[in-house]
This record gives C-alpha cells, sequence and structure tokens, in this order.
C-alpha cells in the first residue's frame, strides 16, 4: 500500500520533476545524450534568460503582468460576490421559479466552455466588448462550478434557525447576507478563490483581446517560449513560474477546498 | 363538440368546468404574482448572476441551435436551411463522423479512466494520517493545475535529438531508431490518453476526498456489528452508498473534463493530427468555426456535441443510482 502510493505519486510527479529539472539544466546538458534526468550542475541562467527576454518585448512585461493580475482580481472579486449573492436566495427560500433556475444552473455543469466558445464570440462582438477586459471578465462573473458549490455550501452549512431568528430582529435581506451567511461559507469562499484564480490566471483570452497591451501574461509567455528551440529551457522555466502562483494559492486553502467539497455533492 | 347537447347549447357541465378552469388560473396567477411581489428582494439578489449567466452561458446554447438550421458565415445574411446540416455531418462529411467516433473512444476511456483513477486514489489517502493526506493531496493534485503542460510532453515524446524518451531507449538498447511518437498514428492516441490521465486528479478527486471525510466512524462500527466482513463488502456497502451525491458530482466532472482535451489534443498531435487519428469534434470544430467560418455548419457540430454530452450525463447519473444496491 505504501510502496504503491509512492511509486504512483512519483510516477505523477514525474513530468513535474522533469520540467524543473529542464528549467535547471545548462544548454550544454540539454543537448547531452543520453539526457540526465536531474540537471548535473544545475543553473538559474534559464530564470535570468527570461527575465531579460522579458524587459526587451515590445510591450513591457509588466504590463502583461499588470493585465492579467486586473482580470484575476477583479474577476474572482467579483464571481465570488455575485455568486454568493445568488446562492444565499437559492439555497435558504423558495420562490416562483427558484428551482428552475437551479436545475437550469446545475445542468449547465454538464457541457464544457469549448461548445460555447464560437457563439459566445459573436454575443461579446456584437455587446462591442471585444479587445477590453471586460470581454474576459465578465463571463468569468458567471462561471456555474462557483455558484453551485457555493449553493450546496449553503444547503448544509447555513443553519436555517439563525436566518429566522434575524427575521423577528426585522435584519433586512442584506443584513442577513453580510452578518450571517457570508461569515459561515468562508470555505466555501476559499474553493471559489482557488478555482477562480486558476482558471484566469492560465487565461490566454486570444480571441477576445487583440491588441498587444491588453494581453494577458499566459499569451506572452507562451509566445517566448514557442519562438526558437534554444528556448526550451526557458520555456521549462515559464510553465514552472506559471504554475507556482495558484499551487501556492491551493497549498494555502486546501482544507477549506476539502470541506466545501465534503458538500459538493449532487442530491437528487 | 361532444360535450354540446342536441339543440347545440353549450352542457352546463362544460361551462362550469370552464369557468372554474379559468377562475383557477387567476387565482394561480395571482397568487404567484404576490409571491413574486413578497420576494422581491430575493430576485435582486440572483439578478446580477442569473442576467449574466443568461448572456453567457444560456444565449450561446440558444444561438447555436438557432444557428445550426441556418447557413451563417458571418459575412452574409444567414438562410434557413432545415436540416441540412445537419444531413451533411452525417451523410456527406466523412471526417466529422471519424472526429464523433474518436470523441466517444477518448471520452469512453479518459471519463471512466480519470475517474477511477480519482476515486481510488482518494480512498487510499483517506486511510493515511493527517499530514501525509494534506501532503499527498498537494501532490497528485498539482498536475490538473499544470494545464496540460503540452510543451513539456512535447519534448518528452520529440523524435528529434532532444527526445529524452527516444533518447533513453536508445541507450538501454530496447529500440535501433527513433520512434516518432507524436507523428505516428498508432502511437500519439495512447500518448494523448496518458498525458490526460496524468492531469485528471482534479475536481472529481478534491470532491472524492470530501465526501470520504464527511463519513462518520460509527457508521463503518455498525456495519460491522451488521455483519460486514471485508474491506470490499465495506466499500461497496457502507462506504460508497454514503458518498453517492459526490459519486455523482464527480461523474459530471469528469465527462465534462473529457470532452474538453481539445486543447491537450492540438497541443500534442497538432490539428489537423497525423491521418486525423486524434481528430474529434473539438477540432472539427475549431476548423469549420475558427478557420472556414462556416458558423451555421460549425453551430451544428456544437449541438451535436452538447447533446452528446448531456446525454452521456443523464447516462452516467442513472448507472451511479445503482450504486450499493
Amino acid at each position: 500500500m505504501v510502496v504503491f502510493l509512492t511509486t504512483f505519486t512519483l510516477l505523477m510527479m514525474l513530468p513535474l520533476i522533469y520540467a524543473v529539472s529542464m528549467s535547471l539544466k545548462p544548454n550544454s546538458e540539454l543537448w547531452k545524450f543520453p539526457p540526465n534526468i536531474l540537471p548535473v550542475n544545475p543553473t538559474l541562467k534559464h530564470y535570468r534568460d527570461l527575465f531579460s527576454l522579458m524587459s526587451d518585448t515590445w510591450v513591457p512585461m509588466i504590463r502583461y503582468i499588470f493585465n492579467t493580475l486586473f482580470i484575476t482580481v477583479v474577476g474572482t472579486f467579483g464571481h465570488i460576490t455575485l455568486a454568493s449573492m445568488a446562492a444565499y436566495p437559492l439555497s435558504k427560500y423558495k420562490f416562483p421559479g427558484s428551482k428552475t433556475i437551479f436545475v437550469i444552473i446545475r445542468t449547465s455543469l454538464m457541457f464544457s466552455g469549448a461548445v460555447l466558445a464560437i457563439p459566445n464570440y459573436l454575443i461579446i462582438n456584437s455587446l462591442h466588448l471585444i479587445d477590453s477586459y471586460a470581454a474576459v471578465i465578465l463571463p468569468a462573473f458567471s462561471t456555474t462550478l462557483g455558484l453551485y458549490l457555493m449553493k450546496q455550501f449553503m444547503d448544509q452549512m447555513v443553519p436555517m434557525s439563525l436566518l429566522e431568528s434575524a427575521d423577528l430582529d426585522g435584519a433586512s435581506e442584506w443584513r442577513k447576507f453580510r452578518t450571517i451567511v457570508m461569515p459561515l461559507v468562508k470555505p466555501a469562499t476559499a474553493t471559489l478563490l482557488i478555482l477562480e484564480t486558476q482558471r484566469l490566471w492560465m487565461t490566454g483570452a486570444t480571441p477576445y483581446i487583440y491588441s498587444e497591451e491588453k494581453k494577458t501574461l499566459s499569451y506572452a509567455l507562451s509566445q517566448i517560449s514557442t519562438s526558437g528551440i534554444a528556448r526550451q529551457g526557458v520555456g521549462a522555466a515559464i510553465q514552472i513560474l506559471m504554475m507556482l502562483p495558484p499551487l501556492i494559492v491551493f497549498i494555502i486553502s486546501q482544507s477549506n477546498v476539502i470541506e466545501t467539497m465534503s458538500t459538493s455533492g449532487i442530491k437528487e | 363538440m361532444a360535450a354540446k347537447t342536441k339543440g347545440g347549447r353549450p352542457s352546463g357541465k362544460v361551462v362550469y368546468d370552464n369557468l372554474a378552469f379559468k377562475d383557477r388560473f387567476r387565482r394561480d396567477a395571482q397568487n404567484t404574482w404576490r409571491e413574486v411581489k413578497k420576494n422581491r428582494s430575493k430576485y435582486l439578489f440572483i439578478a446580477p448572476y442569473c442576467i449574466l449567466f443568461f448572456i453567457f452561458t444560456v444565449c450561446p446554447v440558444l444561438i447555436s441551435i438557432f444557428f445550426s438550421f441556418t447557413d451563417f458565415n458571418m459575412l452574409e445574411k444567414p438562410n434557413f436551411v432545415g436540416f441540412n446540416n445537419y444531413y451533411r455531418m452525417f451523410m456527406q462529411d466523412d471526417l466529422f463522423v471519424k472526429a464523433l467516433g474518436n470523441t466517444i473512444m477518448f471520452a469512453m476511456i479518459t471519463g471512466p479512466g480519470g475517474y477511477i483513477i480519482s476515486l481510488v486514489m482518494a480512498w487510499f489517502i483517506n486511510e493515511l494520517p493527517h499530514a501525509a493526506r494534506v501532503v499527498l493531496t498537494v501532490l497528485l493534485y498539482a498536475p490538473s493545475l499544470a494545464g496540460g503542460m503540452t510543451t513539456i510532453f512535447k519534448i518528452f515524446f520529440s523524435s528529434d535529438a532532444q527526445g529524452f524518451l527516444n533518447a533513453w531507449l536508445l541507450e538501454w538498447g530496447i529500440i535501433d531508431e527513433r520512434i516518432k511518437y507524436l507523428e505516428n498514428e498508432n502511437w500519439v492516441v495512447p500518448i494523448i490518453i496518458l498525458v490526460v490521465l496524468w492531469g485528471s486528479l482534479g475536481t472529481s478527486f478534491l470532491s472524492f476526498i470530501g465526501g470520504l471525510q464527511g463519513i462518520g466512524r460509527e457508521y463503518y462500527e455498525a456495519a460491522a456489528m451488521d455483519g460486514i466482513k471485508n474491506r470490499w463488502q465495506e466499500l461497496w456497502y457502507v462506504t460508497l452508498p454514503l458518498m453517492k451525491p459526490q459519486l455523482l458530482f464527480g461523474a459530471v466532472m469528469s465527462i465534462t473534463g473529457a470532452f474538453n482535451i481539445g486543447s491537450i489534443i492540438s497541443g500534442l498531435a497538432g490539428n489537423p493530427s497525423v491521418n486525423y487519428s486524434a481528430h474529434t469534434i473539438m477540432q472539427h470544430l475549431e476548423d469549420y468555426g475558427t478557420a472556414r467560418y462556416e458558423m451555421g455548419y460549425s453551430s451544428a457540430i456544437a449541438t451535436m456535441l452538447f447533446l452528446l454530452m448531456i446525454f452521456l450525463n443523464q447516462f452516467i447519473q442513472k448507472c451511479i443510482n445503482k450504486v450499493g444496491e
């Protein structure tokens, strides 16, 4: 059992180890035959190269970083706000249409964005949002998975009795939402944070944004890594650097994520 | 007509029923409206999300279905062409039929494959002490954070001087000449499946861990008293039925994931892949939608894909509902 788990984990880690090792190998070792698995003389050269390549791009690199940070922060914050606002009445109250709305949202979990890509482009185009941050941010606000997880968590973790006693005190819906519901769903908030940050951080957003100065970090870095065979080490360095922020967010919030996932189930 | 009497006058009973129906309808409508007004604040809460959801999720589906019956090409006004696009898809477009087959093949392997790996690993690490469990959760989830890593895998399987796998197989004397893994029909499909499975311990994996941790010790103790003998019986009769909601949720995530591997396929094998060996509906859609601007036809393809996903989901959910019976 322990042997199996260790072997399996090592196998899963292999591509990541390979990427890290590639990013640390000096060029001479990248071309060596047969290649070593681990670098003999590790060097941070590729990371330094990456930063110097970044500084002579046509648009300053800091601009790409700003674009991605802006999209990620605004998109995630808006998504968490709108999704928890919508999840609260859908989870705790019955009103005309509430059930139908949730069934439609739950059904939309079943198909992936790939199906919607083309009509989505037409819609964003007709709303005159092409080449604006909003083309990425507004659809991100209404990501389905976030609302679903939030609603399931509220079903189990927000007791109706608390809301009823607040009603007796004459609290408004907004007050109940702010002071009772939101503090109780912190783990779900953390989960939405990691899932949405991860998605938006990686976004290339290429069809929606064409001005160079509005493009994302992920797009800019993919341009660097595909331009030239000698850039393999740099390409690996990029993979590692892009992966780090979501990984760190996940490590910090993992216990919250697991707690949220324990309520994620679909109930008939 | 049958309700009318000989004289042609409507019978009293029918008139009464009609009135009652109208009355009932009006009363229901009034009640609903009163309910809506009473819940005004709730609608305000859900409105911002629902409006955006409608624009960016519901509308695209409706638009796809609508354009799939037209010959829209982004330039001219769309004409209504009935079922022509669907006819063309199945009767004239051999490549679509091949893509459909490949899509189902990939989905049938990577969907259940990823699902079972996630479940088994979640079950295994659930037994571990807290610290080990946390470390393994992070390590096993990490690949799905990497987003395919196709650039790295391309170098690993590359057929040129830098190909890592070839270099070692040559060194060990297992092969005599370099294998073109990504340019060979027989190799490229299994490699794609391997890469997809590698990144498949994602949301469903986390959901299973969460579900397993939510099962209290008392259930197992009670089951032991009821005569559950071994770990397999425990898994089938206690654990799995108790985490059925997570199993259903995980299935939805796995199926959606299995249909979302278009970018990994294009990244590894290119679009088109060699002899279209890894050509799926996603590649076909990309080809007609973003390269040829045949929006009518590509909408029909998207609609088919959409129906396929919904159908598979319903089917799998029925199967999972039988767990533990």
